[in-house]
């Protein structure tokens, strides 16, 4: 599940055949993107209805309905859904993109940004423990802020420092919330 | 008068030193966050959880009731100075209050809104002392095919009532009940969705999908669209308010919690509805039609009594029931989960101490509240300036704090961030956030039931009818599937033929 499947789900890499075609279904895939949703929901039902019929049920079964039920009716509704969605989407029926205070829907996604996010986001989780949560908090605020577009050198990685040394105290010292401290720790 | 000893005993617990120190700190960081923009209670309530982690239970629901208030405090401060409400509740705050605030009368703006959450608090949580008792005690014979029951109506209501396509709404539903199914099945131990790994055995823990969807989903989405020039909050003073303003607002406070109060309590997507009934009203009230749209001070003061009275409500279902009829209230069962407490009607027999004493801060924390939002409106309206890149990278920073310290496992953090990515996939295609939480919260209880129901009889589906309760309830539930379909009759009836979007 990355962001590219949620973009445009399925495009093909479009072989130079009439450039004509090729435009208009690219359109057609850009305009029914929702369909890579339907798809989504198809794969996970499916992942689901396969885990439920794979399961070995003969353990202590207690009652009528074992553990294989719900997820089978589950599974059954994410495949009803998805063709249900297709066939709305298919109609010109789409969900609409939610609104906010800072969202600004007349402009293209930004998905640099996105990615960049997330690419601080799990750097800064594999370093937490190598490094201590302090290094590795800080880093995932400056490195945050600055893929959103702070680029205030002299400031930012002091009140990133601050910011996460002080939820550090407060979390391990004050609130009883064990966090790894690190080598930085080890030497303060 | 049970409930009023009761209450009593509450305050004892309230108002120790320690626990009034919870509080306090509740309603301040729960109005910080609350008004900053983009973040509404949902987002303040997950994001804060870990600071409850360390915390018995009671001063961290204490707390917990405190960022609650203090969030809706805060999120109508930005409403009525940006323009621009972080959640559909606070939408109507911002249609009379923000032309209040542009015309200079901000700090009349303010001081309505702060005084209609008070009266509106107060009114709402009294109803809550009156009431919740009484529902508890109702349903305290209510076994497991009631508790089925009423999870499948909250799942219902939950897709039909919100947002506009139920399609999309099932969906979010379904995908929440996926997450919930991860782990090991409760009954048999049986090992579902986990691929083998050790990690998924222990499930998916509520607070992650929680933080996941609201806060890194939000952050995630908002990034992807950030307006490269934020509004600009209009200055405003100390709020107050003149005698003409009293005289035209008094009667909206207390009306606002008559409208607000029942909804809260009912599955009906929480202060959303409420809000604008009561700004409909108001409106058709007011002896002053020509300020309508121009900044009418009703406007401002009835619908955010009601947002306030309709938390009150909601707190009912779910501490009597164990029924979330918003996202905060399914992060607040989420928490409750966490100390291994089951909120349900035994709730107020089992831990009267934890209760009483939420719901005697309640009135602790709205003093608290009016006490710090009045006098100090202006600081908290310069929050409204914080840098964008900051603020959202301080969701980050927040969220991946909480999730890590749920169990100290930097997978959580990977699968916090794969949540995430869902929650920007359900945000750009309009699918809604709330099902799937109250999916994940509400799955595995609705299956343990479902399976003890037809455990008692044996197999047979008539297990899950045999009491007039769980009839009635799943009555209501059919009369919510067919409403669209009646609704639809109706307007046909009356010869407007609609091409069937939806």
């Amino acid at each position: 599940m990355t962001t590219r499947t949620t973009d445009v789900p399925g495009t093909p890499p479009t072989p130079p055949t009439p450039p004509t075609s090729s435009d208009t279904r690219r359109a057609w895939l850009r305009e029914h993107s929702e369909l890579g949703v339907c798809v989504l929901l198809l794969a996970l039902g499916v992942l689901v209805l396969t885990d439920a019929l794979t399961m070995d049920v003969d353990i202590t079964q207690r009652g009528p309905v074992g553990p294989k039920t719900v997820p089978v009716v589950v599974g059954v509704g994410l495949l009803v859904i998805a063709a249900l969605l297709a066939v709305d989407v298919l109609r010109g029926g789409h969900g609409e993109a939610e609104g906010g205070e800072d969202v600004d829907l007349s402009e293209p996604a930004d998905w640099r940004t996105v990615l960049l996010l997330a690419g601080v986001f799990l750097g800064s989780a594999v370093l937490i423990e190598p490094l201590g949560f302090p290094v590795a908090g800080a880093l995932l605020f400056w490195g945050a802020a600055f893929a959103l577009g702070s680029r205030r050198l002299d400031k930012d990685p002091l009140i990133a420092a601050a910011l996460s040394l002080f939820t550090y105290v407060v979390f391990n010292n004050l609130l009883g919330v064990p966090l790894p401290g690190g080598p930085l720790m080890g030497v303060l | 008068m049970d409930a009023l000893n009761s209450l009593m005993d509450g305050f004892a617990t309230a108002l120790t030193p320690v626990n009034l120190l919870w509080a306090a700190l509740g309603v301040l960081l729960g109005t910080a966050i609350g008004v900053l923009p983009g973040i509404g209670p949902a987002m303040a309530v997950a994001l804060l959880l870990p600071v409850t982690y360390g915390l018995e239970p009671i001063g961290a629901f204490i707390m917990f009731a405190g960022i609650y208030y203090g969030a809706m405090f805060g999120g109508s401060t930005t409403s009525i100075l940006l323009n621009t409400p972080g959640e559909s509740a606070a939408v109507v705050a911002a249609m009379e209050g923000n032309p209040m605030a542009k015309a200079g009368r901000g700090a009349q703006a303010l001081a309505a809104a702060a005084i209609g959450h008070f009266a509106g608090g107060l009114i709402g949580t009294l109803l809550l002392v009156a009431l919740a008792p009484t529902v508890a005690d109702l349903a305290v014979d209510i076994g497991a095919p009631d508790y089925f029951a009423i999870m499948v109506l909250a799942f219902i209501a939950v897709t039909s009532v919100l947002g506009s396509s139920r399609i999309r709404g099932l969906a979010s539903l379904l995908i929440g009940l996926t997450l919930g199914l991860v782990g090991l099945d409760q009954m048999t131990g049986q090992q579902r969705l986990t691929f083998g790994s050790l990690q998924l055995a222990d499930g998916i823990d509520v607070v992650i999908v929680a933080v996941g969807l609201f806060a890194i989903g939000e952050a995630l989405w908002v990034a992807a669209h950030l307006r490269r020039s934020p509004g600009k909050p209009i200055p405003v003073g100390r709020p107050w308010l003149g005698r003409e303003d009293v005289r035209r607002t008094w009667k909206s406070w207390l009306r606002g919690p008559l409208i607000g109060f029942p909804f809260g309590a009912i599955p009906a997507g929480g202060a959303e509805i409420p809000t604008f009934l009561s700004y409909a009203t108001e409106k058709r009230l007011s002896k002053h039609k020509d300020d309508w749209g121009k900044g009418a001070i009703e406007g401002v003061a009835g619908p955010e009594s009601a947002a306030s009275a309709s938390a009150a409500g909601t707190l009912v279902s779910m501490l009597t029931l164990g029924l979330p009829t918003t996202a905060v209230a399914a992060v607040m069962l989420a928490a409750f989960q966490q100390y291994g407490i089951q909120p349900g009607p035994l709730l107020f027999e089992r831990e009267p101490d934890l209760v009483w004493g939420l719901i005697a801060s309640l009135f602790v924390g709205m003093v608290l509240l009016l006490a710090l939002n009045l006098p100090l409106a202006p600081v908290w309206a310069k929050l409204l300036r914080i840098p964008r890149p900051y603020l959202y990278a301080g969701i980050l920073f927040f969220a991946a704090v909480g999730a890590y310290a749920v169990g100290g496992e930097v997978i959580d953090l990977v699968i916090l961030l794969i949540i995430g990515l869902i929650g920007f996939g359900m945000r750009r295609y309009g699918l809604p956030v709330l099902p799937a939480v109250i999916g994940v919260i509400l799955g595995p209880n609705a299956e343990q039931q479902l399976r003890r129901a037809l455990q008692i009889s044996d197999g047979s589906v008539s297990g899950l009818v045999n009491t007039p309760f769980a009839v009635t309830v799943y009555a209501v539930t059919a009369l919510l599937l067919i409403w669209p379909l009646l609704r639809k009759l109706v307007t046909r009836v009356r010869a407007k033929p609609e091409p069937a979007a939806k």
